[in-house]
């Protein structure tokens, strides 16, 4: 009776299994706007008669859905509650500490429901392995984005940037000049990397940044990885993941990030200061994409138009982060020329990983960064 | 089968059926949230991202980065499950021998029984209160000896989490420890003092023999424990993911490695598999126990 | 009864004092932590505990932790007492497979069932929604071990079968016999299930970080990056809550023994 039994729950687990192993179906959007434009498939404001009938179909929509967008990252809390201000639409901002991939995940486990991600804002390697799940979209200051920060249809735009530095409390360790500083007995336990570099995009462009310093290049990081061994052996590498706690508390004296993050987060520290060392100077841009089953599609892209604003733009310069039309605005004289100005000093010309160094470089990654800091 | 059921004239079939039916809703339960995950992890491990059969992903567990992970779970959970027996039955002896309803005993028994429970990013924070760089006592050392006991962050790598796990394996320990030194019974002492036993060859010859069993059961629950806990090294350890939870996190969430589902399922399959050598051997010694403990 | 020597009361003393040093310092540190001022300036504030009231975020998901923790009890009552009585009752048989199946979750990892639970999760969300209250199912799996053995323990204290019996000679239907017989009689085992459920749903980490829902332990981790003290004094007051759960339940369990005996 009782193996009967068991055998009887084995088998509906087995084929409860098999039902379960392909995943919910998907539910249609209704995304016709009232004056019977299809939203979710517009690929410019004019497909809605123009900027205000998009503000329109957006407001009939009521609500954004954003995912991944921590406050404290690159301004985006006062982005967001300047939009909703401005446009009386409710962000709703989910898993505000997520990384990229849970970004593409929650839109497929959330697909069909009012709760998905209506925008993405995602690290390189993930952005590019996903275009299928984007809507093209080109917003209205489309030409004055350089080509090679595009995708030619709108599918992603890079929406801002830094440069890889190391930011550091001047009252606790002596300036930074170059990576190879770091090296040195005054560092001791004091250098901390934005997480592992086999997860977090912000560390993995620190070891590309080590690696070009060192000889290496975007898709040859074993010069990286010898650097952080170096570093660890020193016992000046910290495995502690730097924040605003830990670096207005002392714990994470020396910081290799994003120029833009490492500058947010030491906000209340007077003395942090930031460089990028010209020996090895490396941008990144996050890719900013509308999904293609947004369920507030006029309002995904009502986003969009304000995040390529010069009102947008400037609001990203704002959190430190370099926006996609800076330069083009620089020109125009449109930008927060302040600002502008104010951020670090860079020299030479900045690498861009492309993705298949990328790849390369996290195979190379998920192999060695383990045994280099065990 | 009873009387009551003949009396009532159902015939036998329906009242089989009818027997069975209300636990329909809780089989089906266990069946949807506990054994399909189960089972979708031992198929996924044998899967590629296209759902192809394959072996790689249980290649991959021989990497570089799988087994120091392995290897480093496997030193967390048995060296606290050391420490944690060890100290554990130190301190259920002590309230043992306080006599069976004193308040020491009561009161440390339902202390322990908070603070096993105790673990996820609270148990984090407490620690990083207290030996993180700003923590209290740090601080307090620095200031009376000069000593450095932050030293270069080893709170967030293994060596910190074997302090931080002991703080809830030491209360586990206490309370599935103590009710087997309560089953010592007195008259064997006494037996064995009226036979000329001094105090030391009591235990050396009859308490130690009697309790090892036990011992080793509960230092393999505690290693069953601290192998699967994940909420307090998640929040503590960012870098280099030097325990299989935390590569498992990894596999699922990077931004950099992409498609490691699979892999991450192969590595929970592992895991499943420690946990259940480990608990059959526990129940092994528990089983052999309870003949005695009753 | 035993009479000890003087110098092992002393080390008994020594010990016991080691003992509550190794586990009262990291919440008092706690305690000092959560009134510390933000950065390094000096001096003290309660900011940080009237933070949780006052942060949105942080007071949604203490509410989302409470509303799965009472969700999470209501489901494994519903769940597992009516099934528990009933397999004494009616089909012993099937004891031992319930056994087993309720105390499967201690020997697989938490992380474990996360990594598999995607397809069911992704279901849940077809036929329920996003909602962090979906963690319900997930905490009835979670909290199964516990609640089978608190109920299990009571269940075997009374004689269940005999109850049963006298109930529905007197005509009382199958329903009525659970609700209105057995379930006052195993009271105390019910709430014992309730309060380590409770305890638990409250710590959760796993689930809710993985599957990406934002309960209390999932936003004070993500706090912390950039407010700790604020974070430590979620951490403190969620922990004394379980405590005084979890002590409450010592009590409630020493007063149902002396009943018991007397």
């Amino acid at each position: 009776m009782s193996i009967r039994k068991t055998l009887a729950a084995i088998t509906t687990a087995t084929m409860l299994t098999s039902l379960a192993a392909c995943a919910a179906p998907e539910k249609a959007n209704d995304t016709t706007t009232e004056s019977g434009v299809d939203a979710a498939t517009a690929t410019n404001a004019e497909k809605f008669g123009g900027m205000d009938e998009l503000v329109k179909a957006a407001q009939a929509e009521g609500q954004l859905n954003v995912i991944a967008l921590p406050p404290d990252w690159a301004n985006y809390g006062e982005i967001i509650s300047t939009f909703e201000d401005k446009y009386d639409i409710k962000i709703n901002s989910a898993q505000p500490d997520g990384a990229s991939q849970d970004e593409i995940n929650a839109a497929k486990q959330n697909k069909g429901k009012d709760t998905a991600p209506d925008v993405f804002d995602l690290g390189q390697s993930v952005a590019l392995a996903n275009t299928a799940t984007f809507a093209p979209y080109q917003v209205k200051t489309w030409d004055s984005i350089p080509d090679a920060y595009k995708e030619a249809d709108g599918l992603w735009v890079n929406d801002y940037g830094g440069y890889m530095a190391i930011g550091y409390d001047s009252a606790k360790v002596p300036d930074v000049t170059s990576l190879a500083d770091l090296l040195k007995p005054a560092y001791k336990g004091s250098v901390a990397l934005n997480g592992d570099p086999t997860q977090a995009g912000a560390a993995f462009s620190g070891v590309v940044m080590a690696a070009i310093a060192n000889g290496g290049s975007a898709g040859d990081v074993a010069a990286g990885v010898d650097f952080f061994a170096k570093l660890k052996k020193a016992n000046n590498f910290l495995t502690v993941d730097p924040n605003s706690t830990t670096i207005e508390q002392g714990t994470t004296p020396v910081v290799i990030d994003w120029d833009y993050l490492g500058a947010a987060a030491a906000k209340n520290v007077d003395t942090w200061k930031t460089v990028v060392p010209s020996e090895a100077v490396v941008a990144g841009y996050y890719y900013q994409a509308i999904s293609a089953d947004a369920p507030h599609p006029a309002a995904a892209r009502l986003w969009q138009e304000f995040l390529y604003s010069d009102e947008g733009q400037n609001l990203w310069l704002a959190g430190g982060a370099r926006p996609v039309r800076g330069d083009a605005m620089a020109e125009a004289g449109t930008i927060d020329a302040e600002l502008w100005g104010a951020l670090p000093e860079v020299t030479g010309t900045p690498v861009i990983p492309t993705n298949e160094e990328t790849e390369k470089a996290g195979e190379y990654l998920a192999k060695n960064w383990s045994k280099a800091i065990s | 089968m009873s009387s009551a059921q003949q009396q009532s004239g159902r015939p036998a079939r329906v009242g089989r059926v009818g027997r069975l039916l209300p636990l329909v809703p809780f089989l089906l339960f266990v069946a949807i949230f506990l054994i399909v995950p189960v089972v979708t992890v031992a198929v996924g491990a044998f899967r590629d991202a296209d759902g192809a059969f394959t072996t790689d992903n249980l290649g991959a567990l021989t990497d570089y980065a799988a087994v120091k992970a392995l290897r480093g779970s496997l030193v967390l959970a048995g060296s606290t499950a050391l420490i944690g027996a060890v100290f554990g039955a130190l301190l259920a002896w002590l309230i043992v021998s306080a006599g069976p309803d004193s308040l020491l005993k009561r009161l440390t028994l339902a202390i322990s029984g908070v603070l096993a429970q105790f673990g996820g990013v609270i148990l984090a924070f407490a620690w990083i209160a207290t030996i993180g760089i700003q923590g209290v006592v740090t601080l307090a050392l620095q200031h009376i000896t000069g000593f450095n006991l932050y030293g270069n962050g080893w709170l967030f790598s293994i060596p910190g989490l074997i302090v931080v796990y002991t703080y809830f394996q030491i209360p586990l320990m206490v309370i599935v420890f103590a009710p087997a030194i309560e089953g010592l019974r007195v008259q064997w002492r006494e037996a064995a003092v009226s036979l000329g036993a001094t105090r030391w060859q009591y235990w050396r010859h009859v308490a130690v023999p009697l309790l090892t069993p036990a011992f080793l059961g509960c230092a393999l629950l505690l290693f069953a424990n601290a192998f699967a806990a994940y909420a307090t090294a998640a929040v503590l350890v960012s870098q280099g993911q030097p325990i299989v939870p935390l590569l498992i996190r990894q596999a699922i969430t990077s931004e950099v490695l992409l498609g490691g589902a699979n892999v991450g399922f192969a590595l929970a399959l592992e895991m499943i598999l420690v946990v259940a050598v480990v608990m059959g051997a526990y129940s092994l010694l528990v089983r052999r126990t309870s003949r005695w403990l009753q | 009864m035993t009479t000890h020597s003087s110098a092992f009361k002393v080390f008994r003393i020594l010990a016991l004092l080691g003992f509550a040093a190794f586990f009262f310092v990291p919440l008092l540190s706690l305690l000092d932590f959560s009134t510390q001022v933000p950065g390094t300036a000096p001096g003290r504030t309660w900011d940080a505990w009237t933070f949780m009231v006052t942060d949105e975020r942080l007071r949604s998901a203490i509410i989302a932790s409470l509303l799965l923790a009472v969700l999470t009890v209501a489901g494994m009552v519903v769940l597992l007492v009516p099934t528990m009585i009933w397999v004494r009752l009616r089909v012993p048989r099937a004891s031992k497979l319930v056994e087993i199946l309720c105390l499967l979750p201690l020997t697989i990892p938490a992380l474990v069932i996360v990594v598999g639970i995607t397809n069911v999760y992704s279901w849940i969300y077809y036929l329920l929604g996003g909602s962090p209250l979906t963690l319900t199912f997930a905490y009835i799996v979670l909290v199964l071990p516990y609640s089978y053995r608190a109920l299990d323990s009571s269940l075997a204290a009374i004689d269940v079968t005999t109850l049963a019996e006298a109930a529905r000679s007197l005509g009382a239907g199958w329903l009525t016999v659970i609700i209105r017989i057995v379930v006052p009689n195993i009271w105390g085992g019910v709430m014992s299930a309730a309060f380590i459920s409770v305890a638990l749903v409250l710590g959760e980490y796993v689930f809710s970080s993985l599957l990406h829902f934002e309960t209390l332990p999932v936003v004070m981790a993500a706090i912390y990056q950039s407010y700790a003290q604020a974070s430590m004094a979620a951490a403190l007051a969620s922990m004394a809550l379980v405590a005084a759960l979890l002590l409450g339940l010592t009590f409630l369990g020493r007063r149902r023994e002396r009943k018991g005996m007397s």
